[in-house]
């Protein structure tokens, strides 16, 4: 088990010796010290692997992360898994701005609060928040999942495509076309199935969340307003 | 970009390290902004007598001029480019009269207790020409700059004076700087340079000599100054802090029983003491923050 303090270790040096594994590797498993807020650490993994870091890390954590599991024990920065396409990203603490942005798949789960823009265009990632997500979470969400299991900021879900929201506290404000909607038996099975694949297995009543989504008069074509263009 | 950095202790024990801990942090933002750099650091005041800073190519003529122009009691300490000047409190009107009559002698900003330095160059360059590991006091803020509205000068870095024992470091741009600045010179405000954050500092001298304590002038400010910004703002006791309504540029807070700590990335607060046991958050947009003491 490879253990990489990087309070020594240079960061590039890392992440190439991560990027270099190939994806039957038996070095599976890496513990990374004393991360200090360094930006990409474990940015761009693509075999499945199991990094564990020991502290609070800076901007694009496990960004565009295929395959690995991410286990971040302490804070992380501005765009933690970005651009994720799969795999799991575990955050003990709390996530700063655009947690999860665009990311396409995989599951991110952030034990503390995440901060605005959560699930920014988000693609088909899987978000769960233990604590509350800020302003203009899921801004132009396209698909996927986000769920907080406390309170939403201002202008929730603004401009949304076709991801669900699922939100057990309050919401601030909804923004543009997004709608609270039936939470249906289909959804309640569809969380519980999210809520146990991130370790809350029975845990958590789905019942208990409120869903919200797109109310989808915003990003269609209108035939009505044709002469407008 | 641009990177800030402020530091308000708590535990008096921790005072003299308060410009080693600051170096420390302004040199992490250098990736953030490595064309100027400047801090203002709150150390040692004397009773009745207040500090002017001024910089100029050579500080040691200014000391000098001063002391043959009529202000004999003026105690003079050189930093680099810089002189902090301390004069009786019934003496500053007219150390600064004549200080903007002088050739080659920009006030940087004065107070009982604020001494600010600013220079063109890498931080931790800057900070060694100001012997800032050295420094003692009770609060700093810090800025390191990359340019974006304005040419990299020395005018051009930050921090900006407010007024008496106050400045203002921000990260952001403001785009209508320049209406507000036309406003703020026809109700009498001057303006040195063509840089947005010397616009926002005046528009908060500006209203606090209109009777607004600071928090309040921060508060108006969120509908008047249009754009992007997160400020730290240094008073006599303590340290304030604002994000915008959208908090577009990043803020990192920690707090500990020995000091209140702000940085624009968690990165700068990694080497403070105890850091591993402080409350770390992200501060609320269009919210004013302060601690005093």
């Amino acid at each position: 088990m490879p253990e990489i303090d990087l309070g020594v270790t240079p960061l590039r040096e890392l992440n190439g010796a991560l990027h270099k594994l190939p994806k039957d590797t038996n070095e599976t498993h890496w513990v990374i010290e004393n991360p200090a807020g360094q930006h990409a650490i474990a940015a761009g993994l693509d075999a499945p692997l199991k990094v564990e870091i020991k502290g609070p890390v800076g901007y694009y954590c496990a960004g565009m992360n295929k395959l690995a599991t991410v286990q971040i024990h302490g804070n992380a920065g501005v765009g933690v898994a970005e651009n994720m396409m799969s795999g799991f990203v575990h955050v003990s603490g709390d996530a700063s701005q655009a947690a999860g942005a665009t990311g396409r798949g995989g599951l991110l789960r952030i034990d503390g609060n995440a901060s605005s823009r959560c699930g920014i265009s988000m693609k088909g990632i899987d978000i769960v928040v233990k604590g509350s997500v800020g302003h203009m979470s899921a801004f132009m969400a396209q698909a996927g999942n986000l769920i907080v299991f406390g309170d939403a900021g201002d202008a929730l879900g603004d401009s949304i495509y076709e991801a669900r929201l699922f939100i057990r506290g309050d919401v601030k404000s909804l923004g543009a076309d997004c709608i609270e909607k039936e939470m249906r038996d289909e959804h309640k099975s569809a969380l519980h199935n999210i809520l146990s694949k991130a370790g809350f297995n029975g845990e958590v009543d789905p019942g208990e969340f409120r869903r919200y989504g797109s109310a989808r008069q915003l990003y269609n074509f209108n035939v009505d307003h044709a002469g407008e263009y | 970009m641009c990177g800030i950095v402020g530091l308000f202790i708590k535990d008096p024990a921790l005072e003299p390290e308060l410009g080693k801990l600051t170096a420390g942090m302004l040199e992490t933002m250098t990736g953030r902004g490595p064309d100027s750099a400047g801090f203002a650091v709150y150390g040692e005041g004397e009773a009745g007598r207040t500090k002017v800073t001024v910089r100029g190519t050579s500080p040691l003529a200014i000391e000098e001029r001063a002391l043959d122009s009529g202000f004999p009691s003026a105690k003079t300490a050189i930093y680099d480019t810089h002189a902090v000047i301390s004069v009786p409190d019934d003496e500053v009107e007219a150390l600064i009269a004549w200080l903007e009559l002088t050739p080659d002698a920009e006030i940087v900003g004065r107070g009982s207790r604020m001494e600010i330095f600013k220079e063109v160059g890498l931080p931790a360059d800057v900070a060694a020409r100001f012997s800032l590991p050295t420094m003692s006091g009770t609060h700093a803020i810090g800025h390191t700059r990359m340019a974006t509205e304005s040419a990299v000068t020395t005018d051009g870095a930050h921090p900006y004076s407010t007024g008496q024992d106050q400045c203002l470091v921000h990260n952001g741009s403001l785009s209508n700087h320049n209406n507000l600045r036309r406003e703020l010179r026809l109700e009498g405000m001057t303006f040195e340079t063509e840089n947005d954050t010397e616009v926002a500092a005046g528009y908060l001298t500006w209203r606090m000599r209109k009777g607004l304590s600071l928090g309040d002038a921060l508060e108006v400010g969120l509908e008047d100054l249009d754009g992007f910004y997160t400020f730290v703002v240094g008073t006599e006791n303590g340290f304030g802090v604002l994000r915008d309504g959208i908090a577009c540029k990043p803020a990192v807070m920690a707090e500990t029983d020995q000091y209140v700590a702000f940085g624009s990335e968690y990165r700068v607060l990694a080497d403070l003491p105890g850091i591993g046991q402080a409350r770390i958050w992200e501060p609320e947009p269009a919210t004013v923050y302060f601690w005093e003491r």
